[in-house]
């Protein structure tokens, strides 16, 4: 796994660095620069194979279930890129270690450019697609925060933020792009894909798929009409200018075109996309770069221009254009960053990048002039320099572009135009900047020589532009050879790498460009005078006015939808609902189905009168509270008749406890809010409220009718069967309870101890002043506990507590259970509360409930976690028959010890709330309530 | 019987939505309340209506001979009307907390958090 380790080392170096941030600038520099050498010294030993044409793949499966697998793959074209990233990266290491100033966070640029190192390593030797993606939207993250690396600038910020937006989206858009791909060839893998070429061209979704992983190509690579997020990124220190935003992560949507080449170059599509757009920013990058004034603004749209030319070759869809494209990505790295680091010391030793101040420098600092003016001769294709040899191809395969009809001219003169321009610009900075008179109120002035040490980064790439320019063949030979035929996927066409191919048309071309270039530098003046009649497009205001702009839409959409209006919700939620459902309804038919009606009795005729005119009651009432309250518990009441009625006794008693238990809690807390509610709504709002009301309403009915007189079959066949034999119990619901559904009890008691516990500790110090009189102001009653209640009251607990005992202990065969039982004594208890008082009864009762709620629950769950002891699952129950003298024959089961539990979470959860509730009103804990107390 | 329960079932619906769109905090608790109900009303007759025979197995038998009410949904109204009781006295405490600190039951004038 040496080529996962390559791509780690500058992630581990990325932690480990900032630890000699305190050690200095020269430490940190040394320390951060061990990986990037280690990871060269790894790769080194793989050149033997990949230069017989062999690629190094490394696989260990991570996500086989979609395709995510940590798979590394070392070919030419990784090679490349890989040394590029790697030697440019020690570099700039150095490099900056002289731009960055003593006080600035060194340990965090150098973590950064080392995470940043990582991420492109990444891009670059991934053999997976997903994986690659990956590291594609690391290396925009941590661009990001590079770009805003002096993070107190806003102008930084914003350049971040664009170049963020910019490239993210086309991230997302590549990340479309290659997931159709995988589902196009069905695996993520590169060989897979490389050889699946055939397949991805002629499918249906290969445009998409091609328009998609493109944008995501051109947003990195500064393509049109993405290109302007580039030039704002220059806002970033130069050591990042240099290698992220002209060496290596711009190269990245370059290099992805590459990667790519076999499996979706050669169609139409990819022609007439790849190389429009490549010719487009050629001119526009090249036409700018002449306009800039700024240093660094004129070598970011050269940058443009010349991402454009290399996007242009691989557009031609000829394999000589592959060679040349990857061929001048290496030139381009090489050139441009010895340019962007002769910029940063041009503007540190001066204190400016304002060209129209900085002028005639050669007097000051002729070394670093030298190696600047070499660079940027090889940026303007000068014989015996790598920028020329690489632009000759280009000349000379635009030559061989063969569009129909005049089209045919197209390419040609494009060519030569962005020649003459970039003949132009470079020609601008050598004479603007080292000639041209004398420097103009400079900031730091005289300026001098930067560190010995600062130039030497930039002497070792002019020397790999010399040496390459002179001696291509032997120099680069061997590598761009391996890198060709890796993007090519195997068979490399016919060429000569030399520095002069003898007298024919590019060369021309060559010549055309240069003087065209010189004639239009000399004649400057003239094209500042006509550019400047043009407004110019600020892109970041641009930029920033669709940012705000987005931000308000989307606040406006929110403040409409999410106004704070809970009824608004719920009336958007029932709206919804209704409109959702009714169109599926509809389809299945409101109609009522086959089924015999059962017969309506006098007696149910009636409750279900009575319950519905409750129902209304409730809600004509709605603004007298008690009223509404009591109608409510009628309601209740009826509902547990309905109950009784068809046959679910347990259910029965279950809610008429509840309903006891609800209807106190109520009143309880009631006692502190306004007893009558005035009309807050308007007559529009209240009918719009009944219209709803009443549509869902009917739907429901509709609905009901539909289930009701549909035949059904039930699952509950099984419960009845396995009831007895399997549970050991009788009642049928009590075993699915405790048993058979028993996981769903133990959440559900959970829960209802969260909410106990939650009620106790909301209203532990909750002081609330209650009303002195009720709502038509009479005095409370002053006789708190009335001796009648009292006196009833006591006799009836033991008994109340008795019968809970009796139906605890039946409710494993016949109706009843913990659920019911704790039910009851919780009332008997609370009657206690109501009769003689918190005082009285807290005296006697000395657990407190939270006590009581966690044994409960403790109890249900260590029952549960008992049967692991014996080797079976969580929960799994267990009964036996025993017989005692006198009582008989008796079942035990472990179920009833997890009743047992469910029956003390219900007792001590129901008593926790309403003791919580009721204390706050009992003087003896409230001062301010003295004057009455037990609103109930 | 069903036409019946299905009216009954229909207007506990309205009701309790007619409740729930209401501007204070106490109705939208009432309007939970029947919500409650009616859900459970509704879970309970869809497996049909059955009267006088719940799910219990006779003494000595097996298992039940003959047509019994489905004992499923009524272990599942169970556990919901607990639940349902227990999310209601937490809803009720949380009203009379934020009324102790807002000094209103109306929920338009709740919306905001800074007091």
């Amino acid at each position: 796994m040496s080529l996962a380790l390559v791509v780690m080392l500058p992630f581990m170096g990325a932690v480990i660095a900032p630890q000699f941030a305190q050690a200095g600038r020269t430490a940190i520099a040394i320390a951060s620069s061990v990986p990037s050498l280690v990871a060269l010294m790894t790769l080194f030993p793989y050149w033997e194979r990949l230069a017989g044409g062999n690629a190094v793949i490394q696989h260990v499966e991570w996500l086989p279930q979609i395709g995510l697998s940590l798979s590394f793959r070392l070919d030419g074209l990784a090679l490349l890129f890989a040394l590029l990233i790697l030697v440019i990266g020690i570099l700039i290491i150095l490099y900056a270690r002289y731009y960055l100033k003593k006080h600035e966070n060194v340990g965090k640029f150098y973590s950064l450019l080392l995470l940043f190192q990582g991420a492109m390593l990444g891009i670059v030797l991934s053999n997976n697609l997903l994986l690659m993606l990956v590291f594609w939207e690391l290396t925009s993250v941590v661009s990001f925060l590079l770009i805003s690396f002096w993070n107190h600038k806003q102008d930084a910020r914003r350049g971040a933020r664009m170049a963020l937006a910019i490239t993210g989206g086309g991230g997302l858009a590549l990340m479309a792009g290659v997931l159709l791909i995988g589902q196009i060839v069905g695996s993520y893998e590169l060989e897979v894909v490389l050889a699946a070429g055939d397949q991805i061209r002629a499918h249906a979704l290969y445009p998409i798929t091609l328009a998609l992983i493109l944008v995501g190509a051109f947003t990195k690579s500064a393509q049109f009409p993405f290109h302007f997020w580039l030039p704002h990124a220059m806002q970033a220190p130069t050591p990042v200018s240099a290698y992220l935003h002209s060496a290596t992560m711009v190269k990245a949507g370059i290099f992805l075109m590459a990667r790519l080449y076999p499996a979706l170059a050669g169609t139409e599509q990819w022609f007439y996309m790849v190389s429009f757009t490549g010719m487009i920013t050629l001119l526009i990058g090249a036409y700018v770069a002449m306009f800039k004034h700024d240093l660094k603004g004129l070598l970011a749209h050269s940058t443009v221009s010349h991402l454009g030319l290399i996007t242009l070759l691989f557009g031609m869809g000829t394999k000589l254009a592959a060679v040349a494209a990857v061929f001048h990505v290496v030139n381009h790295a090489t050139f441009k960053a010895s340019l962007f680091m002769a910029a940063g010391i041009i503007d540190h030793e001066t204190g400016t990048r304002d060209m129209r101040r900085i002028n005639g420098l050669w007097r000051y600092m002729p070394h670093t002039a030298t190696l600047a003016m070499v660079a940027a001769a090889s940026m303007a294709g000068v014989p015996l320099l790598n920028g020329f040899i690489s632009k000759e191809m280009f000349f000379a395969e635009a030559l061989e572009l063969n569009l129909p009809g005049i089209w045919a001219y197209l390419p040609p003169l494009v060519a030569t135009l962005a020649g003459i321009f970039a003949v132009a610009y470079s020609a601008r900075f050598i004479h603007d900047v080292f000639f041209n008179g004398q420097p103009k109120n400079l900031p730091v002035f005289p300026p001098h020589e930067p560190p010995r040490y600062m130039k030497i980064p930039v002497e070792i790439l002019v020397f790999a532009c010399l040496a390459v320019g002179m001696f291509p063949a032997f120099s680069v030979g061997p590598l761009l050879f391996i890198a060709a035929s890796a993007t090519l996927g195997g068979e490399v066409p016919d060429y000569t790498l030399a520095v002069a191919h003898g007298f024919n048309l590019p060369l021309l071309m060559s010549f055309a460009a240069f003087s065209g270039g010189l004639v239009m530098y000399s004649q400057r003046q003239r094209f500042f005078d006509f550019h400047e009649r043009f407004k110019e497009i600020d892109e970041k205001a641009v930029f920033e006015s669709v940012v705000t702009w987005v931000g308000n839409l989307s606040e406006r959409v929110t403040n409409k939808l999410e106004n704070g209006s809970l009824q608004r919700y719920a009336l958007l939620l029932f709206l919804t609902a209704f409109t959702v459902t009714l169109w599926p309804l509809t389809e299945l038919g409101f109609s009522i189905g086959s089924n015999e009606l059962s017969p309506v009795d006098y007696p149910s005729a009636l409750g279900a009168l009575v319950l519905i005119g409750a129902a209304i009651g409730t809600v004509v009432m709605h603004r007298q509270r008690l009223t509404s309250l009591i109608l409510l518990s009628v309601v209740g009441l009826l509902v547990a008749v309905a109950f009784a009625t068809f046959s679910a006794p347990d259910l029965a008693l279950t809610q008429l406890s509840v309903e006891v238990v609800t209807i106190i809690l109520l009143v309880l807390s009631l006692f502190y809010l306004p007893a009558q509610t005035p009309v807050e709504t308007t007559a529009f709002t209240r009918w719009r409220d009944v219209g709803i009301a009443l549509a869902a309403g009917i739907g429901m009915t509709l609905v009901t009718l539909a289930l009701l007189t549909r035949p059904f079959s039930s699952i509950s066949e099984f419960f009845l069967e396995n009831s007895k034999p399997g549970g050991g119990g009788t009642n049928v619901v009590n075993v699915i309870l405790v048993d058979f559904r028993g996981f769903d009890t133990l959440g559900e008691i959970t829960v209802l101890a969260i909410a106990a516990l939650g009620i106790y500790s909301m209203m532990k110090y909750t002081k609330l002043q209650a009303p002195a009189t009720d709502r038509l102001g009479n005095p409370w009653s002053k006789d708190p506990h009335p001796t009648m209640l009292m006196q009833i009251s006591r006799p009836l607990l033991p008994l109340a507590l008795m019968v809970s005992v009796f139906i605890f202990l039946r409710g494993h065969n016949l109706p009843g259970g913990g659920f019911i039982a704790g039910l009851i004594t919780a009332v008997a208890l609370i009657s206690q509360y109501i009769a003689s008082g918190v005082d009285w009864s807290e005296q006697r009762v000395k657990t407190p409930y939270q006590i009581v709620v966690a044994l409960g629950v403790a109890i249900a769950t260590l029952t549960g976690v008992g049967s692991y002891a014996f080797g079976y699952p969580f929960l799994t129950s267990w009964f036996t028959y025993a017989s005692l003298p006198v009582i008989g024959k008796f079942e035990l089961a472990t179920a009833m010890i997890f009743d047992l539990g469910v029956y003390l979470t219900v007792v001590g959860a129901t008593l926790l709330a309403l003791t919580s509730l009721g204390k706050l009103s009992d003087p003896s804990t409230k001062v301010s309530a003295s004057h009455n107390e037990g609103g109930v | 019987m069903e036409t019946l329960m299905a009216y009954v079932i229909g207007i506990l619906f309205a009701a309790s939505i007619y409740m729930m769109l209401r501007r204070s905090i106490v109705k939208l608790v009432i309007g939970l309340i029947i919500l409650s109900n009616a859900a459970n009303l509704l879970i309970f007759v869809v497996s049909g209506l059955t009267r006088g025979s719940p799910p219990l197995i006779p003494d000595g038998a097996g298992e039940v001979t003959g047509v019994v009410a489905d004992p499923l949904p009524q272990a599942l109204i169970l556990t919901a009307i607990v639940i349902a009781f227990s999310v209601l006295a937490f809803a009720v405490v949380l009203i009379r907390r934020a009324y102790e600190v807002v000094g209103t039951d109306d929920l338009d004038e709740m919306k905001d958090t800074d007091t």
